[in-house]
């Protein structure tokens, strides 16, 4: 095969202003035969309109059944470069924070055993390294372990763990993201990296409702930041906003869900009696409204995209609860109890999501051992077929047990 | 040579302290407030100072060159500090304000754009498409780059009415998860599999593949005395969840696989509750390297929601408020019956009042 690459349709899209990843992998293309292949193979699918990857295969790094997927070009002898192409899913630091010297070494142990292509990052949170060869799975994973890092999930197990900046850069946090993500991912990495769940289990940790991360669509248990006393309330800061001249009436007064907010001249009150909690005030006047100090979290349960029985959100299981110095036992004790009864009880492929709306909610928080509550529904049922349990016996007036 | 280190297993990701910039370090959870101070720079401020961020967009798949160019300049402006963002945008930590404007500029001669922030669209999260998925009906990076180029001026300013997110997954399995976002692209299969009798029968377990069908349209049968499947077309809505399961039965058709769009999905609880993207165009032809169909229609619903929506109201709370019969007359899509839902659920999406705008 000749060296030259000839990629006419991908050239395409090296034009306009948006930053083009066909010039930036061509980049790479000078001293790396991965993507040179890689962009031929691409180019043949924008010809062909279809792509030529191989269902993945089961290959992995000793004694993990989860971090790797494994991808085989369709058309080894065309693009040798990419007979193998397989992924490597390294766990991120929380909160996707680094420094230049952590990254450059990852990037180094890349550059020397794979494509040096990567996505930064996958949808789960991983950083994604794309593009190696089988023989080359165990040495990335020595040189990566070295270096103090680790693979994360894939499969059916525990996903990477992931969260929002959180306290580290965001004065709305009502929980500490990036501890939680840390402290979940460590203390769960044999159900991380060895499958054994029915179906894949994603946490995502949002900080407060507005969910930077997509936890309550995008996680089979969201934990999303949450307070329940007063917005705190700085009216100097507020009268500074009205100076300014915003319109408070149109951009915030007006918007709040449930009309709880009065302002009068330069003093604004809340309802919080009434309060949902959506963020919109306070998103709109950071500098005097700020979450309350009783502050905790709610878990959602569910969410997921289509497959199979059509896309989720989460549903509040936990209306709210909280980390009392340091004491990660309780959410412990609470994720245990939940992923022995849907390993008790769901069926293979089946997310939480799902298995929850097939046993009912109702068996769901019995079999976790959870009280029912008002605030993990909509409204009550308005269908009648109620399954009793509690009935009258006929002789004599007391109640059966049970 | 040394001996060779011993193999450690679970060790779990480095410690997130390690990566935080000492401005970060002092202010952690006691942040007090944040400002915007032109499109794509922020600052936060709490008692032990100020930190400037300066967010830039990326294509998410990057190579090491790319990546290198990013911390060359993180060491030149913000101390070797930097982070990326849920939607895969840059962002540097900034403790010298005086950094910005060079960062900027060094920014946009790499050839990247400095923005995504408030009022803006931020990044695409987007999946692997042509590059690296088995399951693609259409290319993922393509698409994108393709899109935001016709958008980009919605990225580098902060005028529309509130943030627009904008998502592309490349087949119905939604590993961007688009199903939530203010503008989803979804690339599709619209015909059956093809099944490989030769090759079910070595590769794919039957109980596990008659199972995986939501509709129930997968029976085993024994062809030229081979045990296989086979599928009721009729029922087979090309969801692709059999060939998760089963790799020979592909779904990729050239001459079908198309690109469907869709609106109104939010995530925050800003306002008002998470929704999911509903309908607006079916089909799209897949026509790469620049798609011309997909980034026509989503332009003109992007120009059309912000000539249209009220100040901080998302796509999906704008059609909530003048009714979607009034925005496929604005828009001129054409509603056809792919609009009526019938999977599971469909009744929660039918009127059920009289409720309509004439």
């Amino acid at each position: 095969m000749s060296d030259e690459l000839k990629t006419p349709l991908l050239d395409e899209l090296e034009k306009g202003p948006w930053p083009s990843f066909v010039t930036d992998i061509k980049s790479m293309a000078g001293k790396n035969e991965m993507c040179k292949d890689l962009l031929r193979q691409l180019e043949k699918s924008y010809e062909d309109r279809r792509g030529y990857w191989k269902h993945g295969g089961l290959v992995g790094v000793m004694g993990y059944g989860g971090g790797v997927i494994g991808r085989y070009s369709a058309l080894p002898e065309e693009f040798p470069g990419v007979s193998h192409f397989h992924t490597v899913r390294v766990n991120q630091p929380s909160g996707w924070f680094y420094t230049t010297e952590a990254l450059r070494e990852v990037m180094d142990i890349w550059e020397k055993h794979g494509s040096g292509l990567t996505n930064m990052h996958g949808s789960t949170g991983d950083m994604v390294l794309l593009g190696t060869r089988t023989e080359e799975l165990e040495p990335i994973f020595r040189a990566l372990t070295e270096k103090g890092w680790d693979l994360g999930g894939s499969g059916s197990d525990l996903r990477t763990p992931s969260c929002c900046a959180g306290p580290a850069r965001c004065e709305m946090s009502c929980y500490d993201t990036l501890d939680m993500t840390y402290n979940l991912t460590q203390s769960y990495q044999d159900e991380l990296h060895r499958p054994m769940f029915n179906y894949k289990y994603k946490i995502k940790m949002s900080g407060c409702p507005n969910d930077c991360t997509a936890a309550i669509a995008r996680s089979d248990m969201g934990i999303i930041g949450i307070w329940r006393d007063d917005i705190k309330v700085d009216q100097a800061a507020f009268a500074a906003y009205v100076d300014s001249g915003m319109d408070i009436q149109g951009a915030v007064v007006d918007l709040c869900p449930t009309s709880c907010i009065e302002v009068d001249g330069k003093e604004i009150k809340i309802d919080d009696s009434n309060c949902v909690k959506c963020m919109h005030c306070l998103n709109r006047l950071p500098k005097a409204l700020s979450p309350g100090d009783d502050r905790g979290f709610a878990i959602a349960l569910g969410a997921k995209a289509p497959i199979v029985e059509g896309a989720l959100f989460g549903s509040v299981i936990i209306p709210f609860m909280k980390i009392e110095d340091g004491d990660y036992e309780p959410l412990h004790d609470l994720l245990e109890r939940i992923w022995e009864f849907w390993d008790e009880h769901g069926t293979a492929r089946e997310r939480i999501g799902e298995f929850i709306e097939r046993v009912s909610l109702a068996t769901f928080l019995e079999g976790i051992g959870e009280d029912p509550s008002p605030k993990m529904v909509k409204a009550p049922r308005d269908n009648p077929y109620i399954f009793y349990e509690e009935y009258f016996e006929e002789e004599g007036a007391s109640a059966s047990e049970e | 040579m040394a001996t060779e280190a011993k193999r450690v297993t679970d060790i779990g990701p480095p410690h997130y302290d390690k990566f935080l910039h000492p401005i970060i370090k002092e202010n952690y959870g006691k942040w007090q407030y944040h400002d915007s101070l032109k499109p794509g720079v922020l600052s936060h401020t709490g008692p032990a100072g100020t930190l400037f961020t300066v967010r830039c967009a990326s294509p998410r798949l990057v190579s090491i060159n790319f990546l290198n160019n990013i911390m060359d300049l993180a060491d030149k402006y913000s101390d070797g500090y930097f982070r990326f963002t849920s939607r895969n945008n840059i962002e540097f930590l900034l403790a010298k304000q005086e950094n910005i404007d060079p960062l900027i500029a060094d920014l946009n001669a790499m050839g990247t754009l400095v923005g995504g922030t408030n009022n803006a669209i931020s990044n695409i999260v987007h999946t692997q498409g042509w590059v690296h998925c088995h399951s693609a009906a259409t290319d993922a990076s393509g698409l994108v780059k393709a899109v935001m180029d016709e958008l980009s001026e919605y990225f580098t300013s902060e005028k529309l009415p509130a943030k627009l997110r904008v998502a592309v997954a490349c087949c119905l399995n939604m590993c961007g998860a688009v199903h939530a976002s203010d503008i989803a692209i979804l690339g599709l299969h619209r015909t059956p599999p093809r099944i490989d009798n030769d090759a079910l029968p070595k590769q794919c377990e039957i109980p596990t593949t008659v199972a995986s069908c939501p509709n129930n349209a997968i029976r085993p049968t024994s062809v030229d005395g081979k045990t296989t499947v086979k599928v009721d077309e009729d029922k087979c809505m090309y969801c692709g969840n059999c060939f998760t399961v089963c790799p020979a039965m592909p779904l990729a058709d050239p001459l079908n696989d198309g690109v469907s769009i869709w609106l109104g999905g939010k995530i925050s609880n800003a306002r008002t509750e998470p929704m999911f993207t509903k309908l607006a165009i079916p089909y799209l032809p897949n026509n790469p390297p620049r798609w011309p169909e997909v980034t026509d229609a989503v332009k003109k619903i992007v120009e059309l929601y912000a000539a249209n929506a009220r100040p901080f109201e998302r796509v999906g709370e704008w059609i909530n408020r003048i009714g979607w019969e009034k925005f496929f007359d604005m828009s001129g899509i054409e509603f056809t019956k792919y609009h009526l839902d019938d999977f599971r659920h469909a009744g929660t999406t039918y009127r059920r009042s009289l409720h309509n705008r004439y």
